[in-house]
């Protein structure tokens, strides 16, 4: 299924974009779409860690996605 | 009560301190972030600061939501700033009034840390030479 993803911060300066369509198996999990990205997008290997969220929420380990979801990377977060 | 907001223009310290008075407090806590001059020893020009806004502010409700239930708190809001900011502006403003001064001190304490933990937002410190993410390499 394609999947659309938000990257913010470092992570859309390494994908390149703010929106970037994947394709990516059915019933991928949160776990295995990182996998999947660090992959196609090395550089997000060099970066102290990253985060999926799914719907506007943190995912869960092991979190399947679904058709329709928003997905969004969050690299580490540095507000206030 | 709880008040959340995202915002790309400037923040009203003044309002701010005004929503969150109330008769029940008996004192109020209020943080206010500033951009700094420098980082290390370099100067800094500006902060680029950006959100993932509806999910920034769905953990920020959360964070007022914990302060409420872990401490006796009236009133808690939650403001922050995105775009540019240079030296000396304000990023972000929390307020909280509690009947007695320990819980706000306690709570508004909380909430910044927590908001520097799990909040969708990031910062970019652009110096002369060069940017970098905060936070971002280890």
């Amino acid at each position: 299924m394609t999947i659309n993803i938000l990257a913010f911060g470092i992570a859309r300066d390494i994908l390149g974009s703010s929106l970037m369509n994947l394709q990516v198996n059915e019933a991928v999990t949160s776990d295995g779409l990182k996998a999947e990205l660090e992959q196609q997008f090395p550089g997000l290997k060099n970066i102290s860690s990253f985060m999926i969220a799914i719907n506007n929420e943190y995912a869960q380990p092991g979190q399947i996605i679904l058709p329709g979801d928003e997905i969004a990377i969050i690299p580490p977060v540095s507000g206030g | 009560m709880i008040d959340i907001k995202i915002s790309d223009t400037s923040l009203n310290i003044q309002a701010c301190i005004d929503w969150v008075m109330t008769p029940k407090a008996g004192g109020i806590d209020v943080f206010i972030g500033t951009v700094r001059d420098s980082t290390g020893n370099e100067p800094v020009v500006r902060l680029e600061f950006e959100a993932y806004k509806q999910m920034a502010i769905n953990e920020l409700r959360k964070i007022a939501e914990e302060s409420i239930i872990n401490w006796p708190v009236q009133k808690i809001l939650i403001h922050h700033r995105t775009g540019i900011l240079t030296v000396g502006e304000v990023p972000v403003i929390i307020a909280v009034a509690a009947a007695h001064r320990s819980a706000a001190f306690d709570a508004c304490r909380f909430a910044i840390d927590k908001l520097k933990q799990t909040v969708p937002i990031w910062k970019k410190e652009v110096f002369e030479n060069g940017s970098h993410w905060v936070s971002a390499h280890p």
